[in-house]
């Protein structure tokens, strides 16, 4: 097929999976699906909207985004999920942001704090319990360096007053409890409650901290969660170039990271959806600059060193070259075993904050094309940065429905799928390689030249399994 | 059984009506319930003669769950064999007091408060219908006959009015019905007339014009009905004639709730507002 004739098959793909919808929800979602087209000069995506009504949607919540992505990763602080049980215990451990440290004495990501709120705290309030959790978490806890408080949705729907129970609690013991009113009603995705997670920080911890002395090399990292160790792949790199890596957000992160997050040369932002909000404010208010980077396979691994590079005086510079020059010939080893085994094979993406695009140059590395990817929470600007990375033809597809991804991949087949938990099994059992994109199926980390052998080893490991030969539904034989 | 909710501004008067109209039908030897639906819990006082009784939430608290609790705890019998219970709640300004009013029906009925010789229930709720918890009593198969306390004062006509609204649309998807409404007079100009156009304007009647008389206040100071005070006087026969007019009463309708205009134009008609 020609470009031209990939651009209209695909075109003509997004009407046919449409074609079921009532015709106000097909109107709706035609809205937040485009194909690449050079041609097509109004093919923008919409996003940041509601999600229409009865279609499933792998959204999640603002308590998700503030919970689950932003706080929850920050490895001294006490997080206590305020509410009835389930958006505690649901959200327990399953994302794979690795924290070094000694559990309970300075690493407290593997635990899980709930209120547990019963009829009666519903009823006659949970400010008081409140109170007492933050007292039993100090009595066995004495380490935690503070307490983040995460609302949930009954929370904000009967009025407690977690704020005062806050300010108060936080005299008492001495240390930060922040107020977190990221009920997961409010909003329509996991984005606003990134947003009010990075309110938080901006209101009870930026800047409040122990001042230190900013040395002339010294960096933050922002948005990097450390699923699978991601961050220190990061910054292994960094730190081989001559820079000092003093905060990472959240990924790894302590309370004096978050306090002290402006004290910085400079911020590289990786996820910049979920963190945005405070790289601006950081930069409004204390004059630290930011630049976004990627380290996601070695041809952006070496755009983004020597972009960071650039920022600071030659001796970086030098060193940079020379990170270049060390692991370039052993990246390249990489490519010479797996790219002769993935070659021409395509792959279609649904993930969340800064995937769909950033990961893209390392399947290209790979020798593999990305034909469809699509975020669940991004806003235009995402889009905006999206769109120029990717092929033409690229099919792209903002909170895509289930039934709408399940028949994009049917009718464009690709060699793999990479998306979440709620569609791994899905795809495996249509026959089809998948690998977990959010988690890195358990594996990782896929940053930095650390990262990109096993994300080639995995991506192999998928689509070459030959499990996929002897799979095959009966009736189908 | 008829389940019967009382409704009505704040302060009108439902608690101290329902009091006196249920030990009414008591003396008729009707077997009578109220549930109280109100987080100040003062729906039994006069029928306990004490200030307030162990409310359901109170003692759920207490104990931790509902679950911990006995029906016996909750559910008292006082004068002429009045059962008594009041869901209680938080006090003002914290919590969800609709959810502990859900709570505590709920316990009451999955516990069997309202046995077979119950005759009536009276669910006494709090002002005004705020949030789904206080329309709790009018859901499916609770009470399907409701009274709105209300007098000629402008504003406890826009409350009777908003109360039907709330009605209104539970009585679209559910069997609930508006009773009547019961005038408790304020001594107002033309209060009787302009109670018995507002009724008609709403499709209903006014069931009952309760005279205002001390002797009811003489009554509540010492924690008891006028007709256990004072069984001979005027008012007490009053609250009888009352309780025979709803134990009668077969005018169940479906509320047509009046536009602001409409309202305000009633109380133009009747010399209550000026133009």
């Amino acid at each position: 097929m020609s470009t031209r004739e990939t651009i209209d098959f695909r075109k003509q793909v997004v009407e046919e999976v449409l074609e079921v919808y009532p015709e106000k929800a097909k109107k709706n979602r035609r809205q937040h699906i485009a194909v690449k087209d050079s041609e097509c000069s109004s093919c923008a995506v919409k996003s940041n909207a509601k999600t229409v009504p009865g279609i499933m949607t792998a959204r999640g919540c603002a308590y998700a985004g503030a919970k689950g992505v932003v706080w929850g990763p920050v490895k001294d602080v006490v997080h206590i999920s305020h509410g009835p049980v389930g958006c505690g215990y649901y959200s327990w451990a399953n994302r794979r942001n690795l924290a070094e440290g000694e559990i309970g004495v300075d690493n407290f990501v593997p635990f899980l704090f709930t209120s547990d709120f019963q009829e009666s705290d519903i009823i006659y309030g949970g400010d008081k319990k409140l109170e007492i959790i933050v007292d039993e978490v100090i009595d066995l806890f004495p380490n935690a360096k503070g307490i983040s408080v995460l609302s949930e949705c009954p929370v904000g729907l009967i009025g407690d007053d977690i704020e005062s129970v806050a300010r108060r609690m936080s005299e008492k013991i001495e240390r930060p409890v922040i107020p977190v009113r990221c009920e997961g009603f409010r909003g329509i995705s996991q984005s606003l409650g990134h947003h009010i997670a990075n309110d938080a920080i901006r209101d009870h911890l930026i800047g409040k901290g122990p001042a230190r002395e900013v040395g002339p090399y010294d960096i933050g990292i922002i948005g990097d969660y450390n699923i699978g160790g991601d961050a220190w792949a990061s910054k292994k790199i960094l730190e081989e170039m001559g820079l000092n890596v003093v905060n990472i957000w959240t990924g790894d992160s302590t309370l004096e990271m978050l306090q002290n997050g402006h004290l910085v040369k400079l911020n590289l932002i990786h996820c910049f959806r979920s963190m945005n909000y405070m790289a601006k404010y950081m930069e409004e208010t204390y004059g630290t600059p930011w630049i976004e980077f990627n380290f996601f396979g070695p041809t952006k691994i070496k755009e983004s060193i020597l972009k960071i590079a650039a920022q600071f005086d030659e001796s970086i510079m030098e060193k940079a070259l020379k990170v270049i020059e060390k692991y370039e010939p052993l990246m390249q080893k990489v490519i010479d075993t797996y790219r002769p085994r993935l070659e021409g094979k395509s792959v279609m993406l649904y993930v969340g904050g800064l995937r769909p695009r950033h990961i893209v140059g390392a399947y290209e590395d790979l020798g593999m094309e990305v034909i469809g990817t699509g975020y669940e929470f991004a806003h235009n600007e995402d889009y905006e940065k999206t769109i120029p990375a990717l092929n033409e033809g690229t099919l792209i597809y903002d909170d895509v429905t289930a039934l709408e991804l399940e028949e994009f991949v049917k009718k464009l087949k690709p060699d793999l799928v990479g998306s979440g938990i709620k569609e791994k099994y899905v795809f495996e059992k249509m026959g089809l390689p998948f690998r977990q994109m959010h988690s890195w199926d358990y594996s990782g980390p896929y940053h930095g030249y650390e990262g990109f052998p096993i994300f080639a080893r995995d991506m192999d490991m998928a689509v070459n399994s030959p499990t996929w030969k002897s799979i095959k539904a009966p009736w189908t034989k | 059984m008829r389940q019967i909710a009382i409704y009505g501004k704040g302060g009108i008067g439902k608690s101290t009506t329902t009091q006196n109209t249920v030990v009414a039908l008591a003396e008729m030897g009707r077997k009578v319930t109220i549930v109280g639906c109100d987080p100040k819990a003062d729906s039994t006082r006069l029928i306990l003669h004490s200030k307030a009784q162990t409310t359901v939430m109170d003692l759920a608290r207490e104990r931790g769950t509902v679950e911990d609790l006995e029906l016996d705890e909750v559910l008292v019998e006082g004068y002429l064999g009045v059962r008594c219970a009041e869901s209680g709640g938080p006090e003002p300004g914290v919590g969800c007091a609709g959810r502990g009013v859900i709570t505590a029906i709920n316990f009451l009925e999955e516990n069997g408060a309202y046995t077979e010789d119950t005759d009536y229930v009276f669910y006494d709720v709090l002002g005004d219908v705020v949030c789904g918890g206080f329309a709790m009593p009018i859901r499916e198969n609770k009470a399907k006959e409701i009274y709105i306390v209300t007098s000629g004062e402008m504003m406890a006509m826009y409350a009777a009015n908003n109360i039907s609204k709330g009605i209104l649309k539970y009585a679209q998807t559910g069997t609930v019905r508006l009773g009547g409404l019961i005038c408790n007079s304020r001594q107002t100009d033309k209060e009787n007339e302009l109670i018995e156009a507002l009724a008609k304007s709403l499709n209903t009647q006014m069931i009952h014009f309760m005279p205002r008389d001390n002797e009811v206040q003489r009554a509540e100071l010492r924690k008891q009905t006028v007709i256990e005070y004072n069984s001979t006087h005027p008012q007490a026969d009053e609250y009888r004639e009352l309780a025979k007019k709803i134990e009668n009463n077969k005018m169940m309708t479906i509320p047509t709730p009046l536009a602001m205009e409409d309202l305000e134009a009633l109380l133009m008609e009747y010399g209550i507002m000026e133009m």
